[in-house]
Protein backbone atom coordinates (compact mmCIF):
# COMPACT_ATOMS: atom_id res chain seq x y z
CA UNK A 1 0.00 0.00 0.00
CA UNK A 2 2.91 2.10 -0.20
CA UNK A 3 2.46 2.86 -3.71
CA UNK A 4 0.86 6.39 -4.25
CA UNK A 5 -0.98 5.31 -8.06
CA UNK A 6 -2.19 2.65 -6.87
CA UNK A 7 -4.06 4.20 -3.91
CA UNK A 8 -5.26 6.85 -5.99
CA UNK A 9 -6.60 4.35 -8.08
CA UNK A 10 -8.48 2.47 -5.05
CA UNK A 11 -9.53 5.31 -4.17
CA UNK A 12 -11.13 6.77 -7.45
CA UNK A 13 -12.59 3.11 -8.13
CA UNK A 14 -14.24 3.05 -4.87
CA UNK A 15 -15.63 6.75 -4.99
CA UNK A 16 -16.78 6.55 -8.07
CA UNK A 17 -18.76 3.45 -7.79
CA UNK A 18 -20.72 4.92 -5.18
CA UNK A 19 -21.24 7.80 -7.08
CA UNK A 20 -22.39 5.77 -9.61
CA UNK A 21 -24.56 3.90 -7.51
CA UNK A 22 -26.66 6.99 -6.02
CA UNK A 23 -26.39 9.03 -9.03
CA UNK A 24 -27.86 6.16 -12.02
CA UNK A 25 -30.93 3.64 -12.18
CA UNK A 26 -29.98 1.21 -14.73
CA UNK A 27 -26.54 -0.71 -14.85
CA UNK A 28 -25.37 0.19 -18.12
CA UNK A 29 -25.86 3.71 -17.14
CA UNK A 30 -24.11 3.25 -14.14
CA UNK A 31 -21.21 1.34 -15.64
CA UNK A 32 -20.76 4.61 -18.11
CA UNK A 33 -20.83 6.92 -15.37
CA UNK A 34 -18.39 4.88 -13.21
CA UNK A 35 -16.20 4.71 -15.74
CA UNK A 36 -16.13 8.46 -16.44
CA UNK A 37 -16.10 9.39 -13.43
CA UNK A 38 -13.18 7.37 -12.52
CA UNK A 39 -11.24 8.30 -15.67
CA UNK A 40 -12.09 12.13 -14.83
CA UNK A 41 -10.36 11.37 -11.26
CA UNK A 42 -7.46 9.83 -12.45
CA UNK A 43 -6.93 11.97 -14.94
CA UNK A 44 -7.06 15.21 -13.33
CA UNK A 45 -4.83 13.69 -10.07
CA UNK A 46 -1.85 13.00 -12.73
CA UNK A 47 -2.49 16.54 -14.64
CA UNK A 48 -2.68 18.61 -11.13
CA UNK A 49 -0.20 16.44 -10.09
CA UNK A 50 2.46 17.36 -13.22
CA UNK A 51 1.72 21.13 -12.71
CA UNK A 52 2.85 20.73 -9.10
CA UNK A 53 6.00 19.47 -10.30
CA UNK A 54 7.83 22.40 -9.96
CA UNK A 55 6.61 23.32 -6.98
CA UNK A 56 7.82 24.96 -4.58
CA UNK A 57 9.61 26.95 -7.09
CA UNK B 1 -47.36 9.73 -16.61
CA UNK B 2 -49.71 9.21 -14.63
CA UNK B 3 -48.97 5.36 -14.74
CA UNK B 4 -45.14 6.91 -13.46
CA UNK B 5 -47.08 7.85 -10.46
CA UNK B 6 -48.41 5.64 -9.76
CA UNK B 7 -45.39 3.60 -9.76
CA UNK B 8 -43.86 5.89 -7.42
CA UNK B 9 -46.61 5.61 -5.12
CA UNK B 10 -46.87 2.26 -4.75
CA UNK B 11 -43.01 2.09 -4.47
CA UNK B 12 -42.92 4.68 -1.71
CA UNK B 13 -42.57 3.84 1.86
CA UNK B 14 -42.67 6.60 4.29
CA UNK B 15 -42.97 5.01 7.54
CA UNK B 16 -39.66 3.24 6.93
CA UNK B 17 -37.57 6.63 5.99
CA UNK B 18 -36.79 6.56 9.89
CA UNK B 19 -35.54 3.01 10.34
CA UNK B 20 -33.87 2.82 6.56
CA UNK B 21 -31.68 6.36 7.45
CA UNK B 22 -30.95 4.70 11.08
CA UNK B 23 -30.01 1.62 9.90
CA UNK B 24 -28.21 3.30 6.81
CA UNK B 25 -25.62 5.12 9.67
CA UNK B 26 -25.32 2.25 12.04
CA UNK B 27 -24.25 -0.27 9.19
CA UNK B 28 -23.53 1.60 5.30
CA UNK B 29 -25.52 -0.20 2.92
CA UNK B 30 -28.09 -1.57 5.18
CA UNK B 31 -31.27 1.18 5.03
CA UNK B 32 -31.17 -0.12 1.20
CA UNK B 33 -31.02 -3.61 2.03
CA UNK B 34 -34.00 -2.44 4.34
CA UNK B 35 -35.74 -1.14 1.48
CA UNK B 36 -35.57 -4.33 -0.73
CA UNK B 37 -32.61 -2.99 -2.45
CA UNK B 38 -30.20 -5.68 -2.39
CA UNK B 39 -27.86 -4.80 -5.26
CA UNK B 40 -27.69 -1.27 -4.43
CA UNK B 41 -26.99 -1.90 -1.32
CA UNK B 42 -24.55 -4.40 -0.97
CA UNK B 43 -22.39 -2.26 -3.28
CA UNK B 44 -22.61 0.48 -1.75
CA UNK B 45 -21.88 -1.65 1.54
CA UNK B 46 -18.83 -3.05 0.42
CA UNK B 47 -17.49 0.00 -1.30
CA UNK B 48 -17.31 2.44 1.40
CA UNK B 49 -16.33 -0.64 4.08
CA UNK B 50 -13.69 -1.07 1.98
CA UNK B 51 -12.93 2.66 1.97
CA UNK B 52 -12.84 2.31 5.71
CA UNK B 53 -10.89 -0.91 6.13
CA UNK B 54 -8.07 0.48 3.58
CA UNK B 55 -7.78 3.98 5.65
CA UNK B 56 -7.17 1.69 8.60
CA UNK B 57 -4.58 -0.64 6.51
CA UNK B 58 -2.90 3.18 5.75
CA UNK B 59 -2.61 4.16 9.50
CA UNK B 60 -5.62 6.85 9.77
CA UNK B 61 -6.50 8.46 13.47
CA UNK B 62 -9.63 7.48 14.29
CA UNK B 63 -9.15 9.66 17.84
CA UNK B 64 -12.33 12.02 18.09
CA UNK B 65 -10.89 15.68 17.86
CA UNK B 66 -13.39 18.19 19.34
CA UNK B 67 -11.24 21.02 20.61
CA UNK B 68 -11.96 24.63 18.68
CA UNK B 69 -9.10 25.84 18.04
CA UNK B 70 -9.31 23.58 15.07
CA UNK B 71 -12.82 24.04 13.33
CA UNK B 72 -11.54 21.59 10.57
CA UNK B 73 -10.71 18.95 12.33
CA UNK B 74 -13.76 19.05 13.92
CA UNK B 75 -15.52 18.15 10.54
CA UNK B 76 -13.00 15.53 9.93
CA UNK B 77 -13.76 13.60 12.94
CA UNK B 78 -17.55 13.80 12.42
CA UNK B 79 -16.96 12.76 8.90
CA UNK B 80 -14.74 9.83 10.30
CA UNK B 81 -18.07 9.01 13.13
CA UNK B 82 -20.60 9.09 10.10
CA UNK B 83 -19.49 5.26 9.10
CA UNK B 84 -21.39 4.02 12.30
CA UNK B 85 -20.64 1.07 14.05
CA UNK B 86 -17.45 0.01 12.26
CA UNK B 87 -16.23 3.34 13.12
CA UNK B 88 -17.20 2.64 17.16
CA UNK B 89 -15.55 -1.42 16.73
CA UNK B 90 -12.12 -0.24 14.98
CA UNK B 91 -11.98 2.39 18.19
CA UNK B 92 -12.50 0.03 20.11
CA UNK B 93 -10.35 -2.76 18.66
CA UNK B 94 -7.37 -0.16 18.89
CA UNK B 95 -7.26 1.67 15.79
CA UNK B 96 -7.97 4.78 17.08
CA UNK B 97 -4.63 6.30 17.31
CA UNK B 98 -3.30 5.48 13.92
CA UNK B 99 0.26 6.18 13.31
CA UNK B 100 1.50 9.57 12.32
CA UNK B 101 5.21 8.70 11.10
CA UNK B 102 3.50 6.61 8.51
CA UNK B 103 3.83 7.83 5.46
CA UNK B 104 0.33 6.72 4.45
CA UNK B 105 -1.24 8.19 7.70
CA UNK B 106 -3.13 11.35 5.65
CA UNK B 107 -4.31 8.87 3.15
CA UNK B 108 -5.71 6.90 5.17
CA UNK B 109 -7.87 10.18 7.30
CA UNK B 110 -8.47 10.30 3.86
CA UNK B 111 -10.20 6.94 2.82
CA UNK B 112 -11.61 6.72 6.59
CA UNK B 113 -13.03 10.31 6.16
CA UNK B 114 -14.87 10.29 3.01
CA UNK B 115 -16.04 7.12 3.43
CA UNK B 116 -18.32 9.02 6.04
CA UNK B 117 -19.27 11.43 3.96
CA UNK B 118 -20.13 9.13 1.36
CA UNK B 119 -22.13 7.40 3.78
CA UNK B 120 -23.95 10.72 4.56
CA UNK B 121 -25.20 10.89 0.83
CA UNK B 122 -26.02 7.32 1.38
CA UNK B 123 -28.52 7.81 3.96
CA UNK B 124 -30.03 10.89 2.21
CA UNK B 125 -30.44 7.95 -0.78
CA UNK B 126 -32.20 6.02 1.04
CA UNK B 127 -34.72 8.63 2.43
CA UNK B 128 -35.20 9.50 -0.90
CA UNK B 129 -35.95 5.94 -1.65
CA UNK B 130 -38.45 5.79 0.90
CA UNK B 131 -40.28 8.44 -0.17
CA UNK B 132 -40.26 7.44 -3.43
CA UNK B 133 -38.55 10.08 -4.80
CA UNK B 134 -35.60 7.61 -6.45
CA UNK B 135 -35.86 3.26 -7.63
Amino acid sequence: MGSHLLNLMIFSALVSTVFAMLLRDDTRARLRFGLLAFGGFMAAALVVGWAMYPLPL
Amino acid sequence: MAQSSEVMVRAARPAAAVPACLLAWLLPGAGHLYLRRPVKGLVLMGSILALFVLGLALDARLQPYLGFDDPLAILRSLAQMAIGVPYFIARALGFEAGMVTSVTHEYGNTFTEVGGLLNILVILDAFDTALGRKK
